[in-house]
């Protein structure tokens, strides 16, 4: 007797697995998708941490930029500091954003670890953040010369990561 | 005792119906005034996914981007925005994530059909294996008259006997 049916639970099994395989595959579940890729990045008018002088959106524009969301009570951040250091170094810009932190901790931090940004916004209150969809510090922002977001990484920047980032950040007019 | 009896049923019955009244984290800090909005602030905050801890509401998370997320819901509130126009803004900035019941598109219909399909597919599994019961044990003539003369025989060692032909 013929029963195709006998074999559904292993076609179903398969299928599952396939489906298992390929989410657990999947690098970090954690990270989300940004919905602001392509958007212009949110208007602004902060304080910076250096100096206290109040930029808006318009001085981020001009240049493409690594935007990054950093804390001082971040360990992450600090184990992606040199890295960052690093960056500046060979000519890349980084604006920073102080994120729901102490200007003075920043100030010192900066002293201490040295200092790779163009400048620091301050967002003691993180509404920048929240604007951004910053759910976990650190998290880097690529922004184009015209204020459009490019695109997006969760966590920390390190040689791996930049890998995949450096063509798109090149790429950004 | 009969409206004894009918007073306990329904107090009773009625603790079915009972819904969690959830608090909200720090909810104290936010206050209306009136009970439609702290019903509307309670409810969205219930609805709303914290983006950090991956499977908790607003309502009960008590991690600092919860709180944030607490206190813009509740500013966009008193701006006098909607229910929707609230949600939207946060799924503008933190995607569909923040969502606790996904949109209806076109990309969605899997989710919200596939309960609907499995159950459809169920339910003819079910009709086709009944059927083919109620049609046939699989037996052919022959082993229908055997088995029909197995039961009426009333003495075991002839039935053996018959069953050996």
């Amino acid at each position: 007797m013929k029963r195709p049916l006998l074999f559904l639970p292993l076609v179903i099994f398969i299928l599952m697995g396939g489906i298992f395989w390929v989410g657990l595959g999947k690098e970090d579940k954690s990270t989300l998708p940004s919905p602001l890729i392509g958007k212009a990045f949110p208007t602004f008018e902060l304080g910076v941490v250096e100096d206290g002088r109040v930029l808006t959106t318009d001085d981020l524009k001009g240049q493409p930029a690594l935007v990054n969301v950093w804390a001082t009570w971040c360990p992450t951040c600090k184990s992606e500091h040199q890295f960052l250091n690093q960056l500046s170094a060979e000519g890349i810009r980084i604006v920073g954003i102080n994120y729901k932190d102490d200007s003075d901790k920043a100030r010192a931090w900066l002293e201490q670890l040295g200092n790779p940004y163009d400048y620091n916004l301050s967002d003691p209150s993180g509404m920048l953040g929240l604007e951004l969809g910053v759910y976990g510090a650190p998290e880097t922002f690529l922004v184009d010369s015209q204020g459009i977001i490019r695109g997006k990484h969760v966590g920390d920047l390190n040689p791996r990561v930049w890998q995949t980032l450096e063509a798109d950040f090149k790429a950004m007019k | 005792m009969i409206i004894l009896n009918a007073i306990r049923f329904t107090l009773l019955l009625s603790i079915l119906f009972i819904s969690p009244a959830w608090a909200v984290v720090e909810g104290y800090k936010y206050t209306f005034d009136n009970i439609e909005d702290t019903q509307r602030f309670n409810h969205l905050s219930e609805n709303l996914r914290c983006p950090k801890c991956q499977n908790q509401n607003l309502a009960d998370s008590n991690s600092p981007i919860a709180s944030d997320l607490r206190s813009k819901v509740y500013e966009l509130m008193q701006d006098g925005k909607s229910d929707d126009e609230i949600v939207d803004h946060l799924v503008a900035r933190y995607g569909d994530f923040v969502r606790y019941t996904p949109e209806f598109r076109a990309d969605t219909l899997l989710l919200w059909g596939g309960p609907a399909i499995l159950f459809v597919l169920g339910l003819i599994l079910i009709f086709n294996l009944r059927r083919r019961q109620a049609t046939s044990a699989g037996l052919s003539e022959q082993e229908e008259a055997r088995l029909k003369r197995l039961l009426t025989s009333t003495h075991p060692t002839s039935a053996k006997k018959d069953g050996s032909q």
